[in-house]
């Protein structure tokens, strides 16, 4: 049974609790062990790197080697942190900032760890899927944001422009996935408090688009786009009314949960009616 | 106008400083534009990304760079750079911008970003972890916007998504962070005295 090192990362274990159960949930049906690192703590996110390089590296190291001394690859279902973790770990591979970072931790940290957002574990290889409730047709446009593959010679996973990898999974699990061009643009990310108008407008048209698309329901798979997409909706005119899921909750749906236990009621944006339209929920 | 305003600059010492933060030479910069074509923020900047190289590369003088809000809403998204055929790292010459306007306390053209991080890692430095309400209300208070998304609290709170209480600051992992913070401070201080 594959075996994971988890990191939550702050939103995950708190507002994007629906983002934690769901992947919780799909990873033990599809036998996949996720085992929080214990005391992990922030890892500096967008925030202390553009502050204090030194303090974003040494913040991302503390949790690199947690995972390091459990013997285990890391996984985080947020892909900042994700991106801040790879980020540090290339980084690091200097010896001499690797030296100075271990002097500021003040232990013996081997940057030796694997880290790779939730994404990419499951969509590894050919994994049989045991669906149980095929998702009919319901048209979803894949939303994978800035950096789940953002950049390739650091994370190494899909592709940059084009990435395909949660268009195959959610595939697999009978949704009907459209074409569009916003796969990979950003939502506006930290902003909604400093710039709430670069939000609207940043993830305005993200929904526009998959509208136009002709998709029913936006899949993501950040708890920062979600919540940009979802949250904010409301406060944006015209309301886009596009209901936004983490893939995490559609994948759970085919593999036989409930929305209940999905979380899917607590969302800002009714998913519920079309589910239910769907005979899904 | 002289010829020479279009002719590069020899690096100036701030120019060397942001290429020394960021890794980056900025005369690689062909001035195509891709960057600023596909720059989700270029749209509220006053700077954009092949402008900033620009001005980089004329070594033009560094407060109107430090001053720009272009540092400050640059979203990391890090689309310029995986897009520039030069293999420029543009988002790493943002970061290092940014990173010289704090270590010279150069006044911050968008407030309220730089008080949204600061507040951000005030509250890493003292429990480890974020802690998502108090730093909502800390930023409405601070930036005078009371009311600021306060209409999603009801739900958020109802759907137990935003816990009101902070992490606990006692844990292991938080001492650990603090320790961080502190360790990172003197070290600094110690390279800026020595550069001095």
């Amino acid at each position: 049974m594959p075996k994971y090192a988890y990191y939550p990362g702050c939103a995950v274990h708190a507002s994007a609790r629906d983002y934690a159960v769901s992947a919780q949930l799909v990873c033990q049906a599809l036998g996949i062990e996720l085992q929080e690192i214990k005391d992990w703590t922030c890892c500096g996110a967008s925030s202390a790197h553009p502050t204090s390089h030194l303090l974003g590296l040494s913040l991302a190291a503390r949790n690199l080697r947690l995972a390091e001394e459990m013997g285990l690859t890391l996984t985080s279902p947020c892909p900042a942190c994700t991106s801040r973790l790879a980020g540090a770990r290339h980084e690091l591979r200097d010896p001499a900032a690797l030296a100075e970072v271990n002097d500021i931790l003040g232990k013996d940290f081997g940057n030796t760890v694997g880290v790779e957002h939730l994404l990419q574990v499951l969509s590894k290889g050919d994994r049989a899927l045991p669906v149980k409730r095929p998702l009919g047709g319901l048209k979803v446009a894949p939303y994978y944001g800035c950096l789940i593959v953002r950049p390739q010679k650091v994370l190494g996973f899909d592709h940059e422009e084009n990435p395909q990898s949660l268009d195959r999974l959610l595939s697999a699990v009978g949704a009907e996935v459209v074409p569009w061009g916003f796969k990979t643009e950003c939502c506006g990310a930290g902003m909604p408090m400093a710039r709430k108008d670069m939000v609207h407008k940043l993830s305005g048209r993200i929904l526009a688009a998959a509208r136009s698309a002709g998709a029913e329901a936006v899949a993501v798979a950040c708890p920062l786009c979600h919540s940009n997409l979802d949250m904010h909706q409301g406060d944006m005119k015209p309301n886009p009314k596009m209901p936004v899921l983490y893939f995490t909750q559609l994948m759970g749906l085919a593999l036989g949960f409930s929305a209940k236990e999905l979380l899917l009621d607590t969302h800002f944006t009714d998913a519920l009616a079309l589910l239910r339209g769907k005979g899904l929920a | 106008m002289s010829v020479n305003a279009v002719v590069p600059a020899p690096g100036t010492p701030f120019v060397k400083r942001v290429e020394g933060l960021s890794g980056q030479k900025v005369l690689k910069c062909i001035q195509c534009g891709k960057c600023s074509a596909g720059c989700p923020a270029a749209f509220a900047m006053d700077f954009t990304p092949r402008q900033v190289m620009r001005a980089l590369q004329l070594g033009l003088p560094s407060d109107e760079l430090l001053g720009a809000s272009t540092i400050w809403v640059c979203l990391f998204c890090q689309t310029c750079s995986v897009r520039c055929p030069m293999e420029l790292d543009i988002a790493g010459v943002m970061e290092a911008l940014r990173l010289v306007a704090i270590e010279d306390k150069h006044p911050a053209a968008q407030k309220n970003i730089a008080l949204f991080h600061r507040l951000f890692l005030w509250g890493i430095a003292r429990t480890g972890r974020l802690h998502e309400f108090g730093l909502g209300g800390m930023f409405n208070v601070r930036s005078r916007q009371p009311f600021l998304n306060v209409s999603h609290l009801p739900k958020m709170l109802f759907s137990r998504r935003l816990p009101v209480l902070p992490p606990w600051p006692w844990s292991k992992g938080a001492g650990e962070v603090r320790r961080i913070f502190r360790r990172v401070q003197a070290a600094q201080k110690a390279s800026r005295g020595s550069h001095a």
